[in-house]
């Protein structure tokens, strides 16, 4: 059974007349690590609102089509029942945050599926420390700085154990180096458990390496669905997205249009260093392509 | 480098500055710098280091438990935050905590008609600010109704408005997709170019190494490094004890340094051009 299954879904905002999401038809299945790219007004916090039954159930709006995660039909509203297999961290984690404590904040679900006190408190220390806020138990969220805020609100997601977590533009308030690990983290958990992993940003400059599949929307509607090389090796689709395209996929471009190097595809640094070498060492001579 | 002002003179001095939050964490150690006129500089650091206690600490909205700050010419802690406010314009990290008004375009009025503008003046300021950031469309709508990005769009344009000397932004950008971000960039540089001081608090390092003279480095409340981006992005070490990565083209510019390629290479065209000088000079 794939983790998420769309056909033609679409979904209206009450008081709109355009469709947030529109006709989209795709599968995640269980264990992938997607990512979700668009500019503002795409409809990324749409599709990640649809995943626990957000939209809807608790924003008004409609949606038309098929749409279910994990084999439950997300039209028919039994919500409550994803809220334990799907972890939601929101655009805004500091909407999240409601408790007088980090621990209590980490613990407020389990808490609510009733698991093991024991089991809590190794949980609540567990995922504490793996967004790097060991000692922070008893602080209190409103005190934290803003990505401390956005850590705890991911911890508080993954103590749940979820089969799925969704996470709406985690990056921006966390510093790169907690970026790189965020994702790594996240890839760890997608390779030992097989959580699959719905990671929405605007720009594709760091998440693109860790994720298996990349989804391009553009005013609801899904532009380009495929690997991180076939979406990198696509010149024209960021800028036509209104996506920041990585500056290494920029570089490729503009070699190839200069006739610089041999031309391949530039993905990772190592590329980038072998071609620059390559274009700086065959001196003013054209390369046969 | 620094038009329309005197340059040397320093608009923001941070002068042996320690600061603990309430329940003793101590958030700022033994911080001096300072801010010229006419510069733009960043802050950045990792989750925690400091940035927003340090920015506060500018227009006075955090007072220093040890040491001094003074702007344009005001110790912080014998000016009122108000009085701070006509100079040092502030757009805070969670644009909820800035905006309280019923309408976008009051929310951009607010700060000129507590300045005591006219009416005829504040008109037209909120409006030349509203178009600045591109939201005169929703000027009637409320600002809680809105996107993250636009929200964060109404703050900066309430800021912009009053025309304040010197501009902190706690990262501006959050929210904004690549267009929107690259809009307020330009319009920051411009605003730089025109005088303004900027002082940009940014987790994204391609906007820092490209845009900015100046960087200061934080962590855990102390500043790792006080230099001009050159300098700063040519230490990948040093990068990462601020919990920063460099950007990309960085990255391969360092792993090319013995070929001649210049490690403060920020942005793919700069790589290139490297690379046509270099091959011409080879071949
Ligand atoms: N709660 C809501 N009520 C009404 N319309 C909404 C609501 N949330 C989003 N919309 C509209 O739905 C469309 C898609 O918005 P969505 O928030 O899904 O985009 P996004 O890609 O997440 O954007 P951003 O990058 O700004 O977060 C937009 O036109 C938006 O204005
Ligand atoms: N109101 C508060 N009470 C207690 N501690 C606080 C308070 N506000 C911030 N802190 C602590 O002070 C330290 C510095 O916080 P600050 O907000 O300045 O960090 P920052 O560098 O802006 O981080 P971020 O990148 O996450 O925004 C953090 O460890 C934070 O937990
Ligand atoms: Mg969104
Ligand atoms: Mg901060």
């Amino acid at each position: 059974m794939p983790a998420i299954q769309m056909s033609n879904v679409s979904v209206v905002y009450k008081g709109s007349k355009e469709s947030a999401l529109d006709q989209i038809t795709l599968e995640v299945e269980e264990g992938e690590m997607l990512l979700l790219l668009g500019r503002n007004n795409s409809g990324k916090s749409t599709f990640c609102r649809l995943l626990n039954g957000l939209v809807p159930h608790s924003i008004p709006s409609t949606l038309t089509g098929a749409a279910a995660v994990f084999g439950k039909d997300i039209s028919r509203g039994k919500v409550a029942s994803l809220s334990t297999s799907v972890g939601m961290v929101f655009q805004e984690p500091e909407s999240q945050l409601f408790c007088m404590s980090a621990e209590e904040e980490i613990a407020f679900g389990p808490e609510n599926i009733a698991v093991p006190r024991a089991e809590i408190v190794s949980r609540v220390e567990w995922a504490l420390d793996i967004v790097g806020l060991r000692g922070y138990n008893s602080r209190s969220p409103a005190s934290l700085s803003g990505g401390e805020m956005q850590r705890l609100a991911i911890a508080a997601a993954l103590s749940m154990h979820p089969r799925m977590m969704v996470l709406d533009e985690p990056a921006y308030a966390l510093d790169p180096v907690g970026r790189e690990e965020l994702y790594s983290l996240l890839r760890r958990l997608k390779e030992r458990f097989g959580m699959t992993v719905i990671i929405a940003e605007h720009g594709a400059e760091e998440a693109i390496q860790f994720c298996d599949r990349v989804v391009v929307l553009a005013k609801g509607r899904v532009l380009a669905d495929g690997s991180p090389r076939d979406i990198l090796s696509d010149e024209t689709l960021f800028d036509f997205a209104g996506v920041s395209a990585p500056q290494l996929s920029r570089l490729s471009s503009i070699m190839r249009r200069r006739s610089l190097g041999t031309g391949s595809s530039i993905h990772t640094i190592d590329d980038a260093v072998r071609e620059v070498q390559d274009a700086i060492s065959t001196g003013g001579q054209e390369v046969p392509r | 480098m620094t038009p329309g002002g005197e340059p040397g003179e320093s608009v923001v001095t941070v002068d042996g500055v320690s600061f603990s939050y309430e329940g003793g964490f101590e958030a700022l150690v033994g911080v001096s710098m300072r801010v010229r006129r006419g510069e733009y500089i960043a802050i950045a650091g990792g989750n925690g280091s400091g940035k927003t206690t340090l920015a506060k600490h500018i227009n006075g909205l955090l007072h220093p438990s040890v040491g001094r700050v003074t702007t344009c010419g005001m110790r912080t802690d014998e000016t009122s935050v108000a009085n701070l406010a006509r100079k040092v314009g502030y757009v805070f990290q969670n644009p909820d905590h800035q905006l309280f008004c019923t309408t976008v375009e009051e929310e951009v009025r607010f700060g000129l008609e507590n300045m005591d503008f006219e009416e005829s003046e504040s008109a037209p300021k909120a409006q030349a600010a509203m178009e600045l950031v591109d939201i005169v469309a929703l000027r009637d709508r409320p600002p809680f109704t809105l996107s993250l990005g636009d929200r964060r769009k109404v703050t900066i344009a309430s800021v912009l408005a009053a025309e304040p000397e010197i501009l902190v932004l706690d990262e501006p950008t959050t929210g904004l997709d690549h267009h929107d971000s690259e809009h307020l960039m330009s319009t920051l540089r411009a605003l730089n170019r025109s005088g303004r001081t900027i002082v940009l608090i940014s987790h994204d390092m391609r906007l820092v190494a490209e845009h900015v003279d100046r960087a200061v480095l934080m962590a855990a409340g102390r500043i790792l490094v006080d230099a001009d981006v050159g300098a700063v992005f040519s230490d990948l070490e040093l990068l990462r004890e601020a919990k920063l990565v460099a950007p990309p083209i960085t990255q391969v510019a360092h792993r090319l340094a013995p070929l001649g390629v210049s490690p403060s290479t920020f942005t793919p065209s700069q790589l290139v051009q490297q690379i046509e000088v270099l091959r011409g000079g080879g071949g």
